[in-house]
């Protein structure tokens, strides 16, 4: 702990000075000209080529995402950055306007939700089509780097007995089940693509909603664990996944749009920064993502350790 | 999307579709009734027998008080989560919380009602024979009804308010279009939702009014 927060404070220290030292090299610098000729990169005398000063790196008002918002953070520091964090911002209405603005230069994002923000009517595809798709869909200045395999979506997720006894292992194994089925989930899964109409359409099975608000969180786990349902829309990245040993049925058919994290960025993130970001994508795989919010949630341990403890494990620290 | 989202309401309210079907309108409002209906009869049963019991004989008064101070102060959407995670999603959880929201009113209403009766007149009716209970049944409960319907109707009013929080549970009701409305980003069915609560909690306010007015006694001022 102390380890990790002299070796903050250091790199804090580089980042300021680096940027004092670019600071007093350029002179006069507007802050939004820079990025523009995209030149951006090269060695860490470069690094105070942001006068701009710090990168804000945001994240929403979700605990999983302040913790990935948290790992890009801790590396964009270790590549000599100075980062500004803006976490707990709401909802995508509020930080997306505000990464447009530039007064945001990175936030964790999921793939399918990021689209639907700016293509409503969208489908679902494969993540590979859905982060094609958002490459031309995003405005001016903004980007997206490439995803990670860590997803965190929707899922029509049962116990193990229930997926043993009728032998599941797919959505659309649930149409040889001769029961009526109900899935707990957020109301607004009735009117959702995947809901019970995409079930019906693309795999064949009926099912009803029984409306549980609280979005997969601990009442929707009770009411899958009483009996009350059958099936849960529980977040395919919830430790409480493992913790009950529940079986996420799997969507060959790519019916649930896929939420694989993926950074969203501003021109202000050349292509250093990016390749730091990009080592984090690269390790982050579905385990992890699992992991990390476990220690949050279980262990109640702070973003910031378990972003330190995470990139330390992988060496990106 | 950019249209006023109250006019939005109002052309979701206007819709025909909306009032007919399993998930219609009026089936939506009558079992936001009966949640209301079933929480302040239940209440009702536990809290005016303890409220009349307070006030006709004085007796652990500052307890009552207590215990309805108490009960207010507990958050209902927390209550109903705790319940659910005890009990299981359905219909049980809301009810208990509103059973609890609707006692510190009913409480009240109980004990002030039998107590606001002259002790003057309540020493004539004990002179002249009366039991404690004909005192109570046949003096102060009359001589109180406007107060006792007034704690029904403020429990009432606090319940059909609340009762929204059912659909957070599985259940029906209104709540069922404002959380569909608030979890699909569609405000006008969110605000069309409210307005229908909104309605019933006046209708409700202005009979129980009317229903205060009618039972006082006559000679005394209506509370």
């Amino acid at each position: 702990m102390s380890i990790h927060s002299t070796r903050r404070h250091l790199l804090g220290a580089l980042g300021a000075g680096g940027l004092a030292l670019g600071a007093a090299a350029c002179g006069s610098s507007d802050p939004f000209e820079e990025g523009e000729d995209g030149t951006g990169s090269g060695g860490s005398d470069d690094g105070g080529e942001a006068p701009a000063g710090a990168l804000a790196v945001g994240s929403q008002a979700y605990y999983s995402n302040e913790i990935v918002a948290e790992l890009f953070a801790q590396v964009l520091e270790k590549a000599g950055f100075t980062v500004d964090r803006q976490f707990q911002i709401g909802q995508r209405e509020v930080y997306m306007p505000e990464l447009e603005s530039g007064a945001l230069d990175l936030l964790p994002e999921y793939l399918g939700n990021l689209l639907q923000h700016y293509e409503p009517d969208a489908g679902s595809a494969s993540p590979e089509e859905v982060h094609s798709s958002l490459e031309g869909a995003l405005p001016e200045g903004l980007r997206v780097l490439s995803f990670a395999e860590a997803s965190d979506q929707d899922s029509y997720t049962t116990t193990s007995d229930f997926a043993s006894a009728h032998s599941l292992a797919a959505i659309g194994d649930l149409a040889s089940v001769d029961e009526k089925l109900t899935i707990a989930a957020n109301s607004e899964f009735e009117t959702r693509p995947y809901g019970p109409e995409g079930a019906k359409s693309v795999y064949g099975v009926d099912i009803a909603v029984v409306p549980v608000e609280d979005s997969g969180g601990p009442l929707t786990v009770q009411a899958l664990l009483d009996g009350d349902v059958q099936l849960a829309d529980i977040y395919s990245a919830d430790p409480s996944i493992a913790e009950n040993d529940l079986v996420v049925l799997e969507d060959p058919e790519s019916m649930i749009l896929p939420q694989n994290v993926v950074p969203v960025v501003s021109e202000k993130i050349d292509e250093k920064a990016a390749e730091a970001i990009e080592g984090v994508i690269a390790e982050l795989s579905a385990d992890d993502l699992v992991e990390l919010n476990r220690q949050s949630v279980v262990d109640q341990a702070s973003s910031a350790d378990i972003a330190t403890g995470w990139l330390t494990e992988k060496g990106l620290l | 999307m950019n249209e006023n989202p109250f006019v939005g309401a109002l052309e979701w309210l206007a819709d025909p579709m909306r009032w007919s079907g399993p998930a219609g309108i009026p089936v939506r409002a009558v079992e936001h009734l009966g949640y209301t209906a079933l929480g302040v009869l239940v209440a009702a049963l536990i809290a005016v027998p303890i409220g009349l019991y307070v006030g006709h004989t004085g007796r652990f008064k500052g307890l009552a008080i207590g215990a309805a101070g108490v009960a207010r102060a507990l958050p209902t959407l927390g209550l109903v989560t705790l319940f659910a995670l005890l009990v299981g999603i359905g219909l049980t959880a809301p009810l208990l919380s509103f059973v609890i929201l609707a006692i510190p009113s009913l409480l009240a209403g109980a004990y002030s009602a039998v107590e606001s009766a002259d002790p003057a007149t309540v020493d004539a009716a004990r002179a002249q024979g009366m039991t404690e209970w004909q005192i109570l049944t046949r003096v102060e409960i009359p001589l109180g009804m406007p107060l006792l319907i007034g704690g029904v109707r403020g429990a009432t009013v606090q319940v059909v308010a609340t009762a929204m929080l059912a659909a957070y549970v599985g259940s029906g009701g209104l709540g069922r279009y404002i959380f569909q409305g608030l979890g699909s980003q569609d405000y006008p069915q969110m605000i069309a939702g409210s307005l229908l609560v909104i309605v019933l909690a006046l209708v409700l306010d202005l009979a129980l009014l009317l229903l205060q007015r009618v039972t006082a006694p006559r000679g005394t001022a209506a509370a």
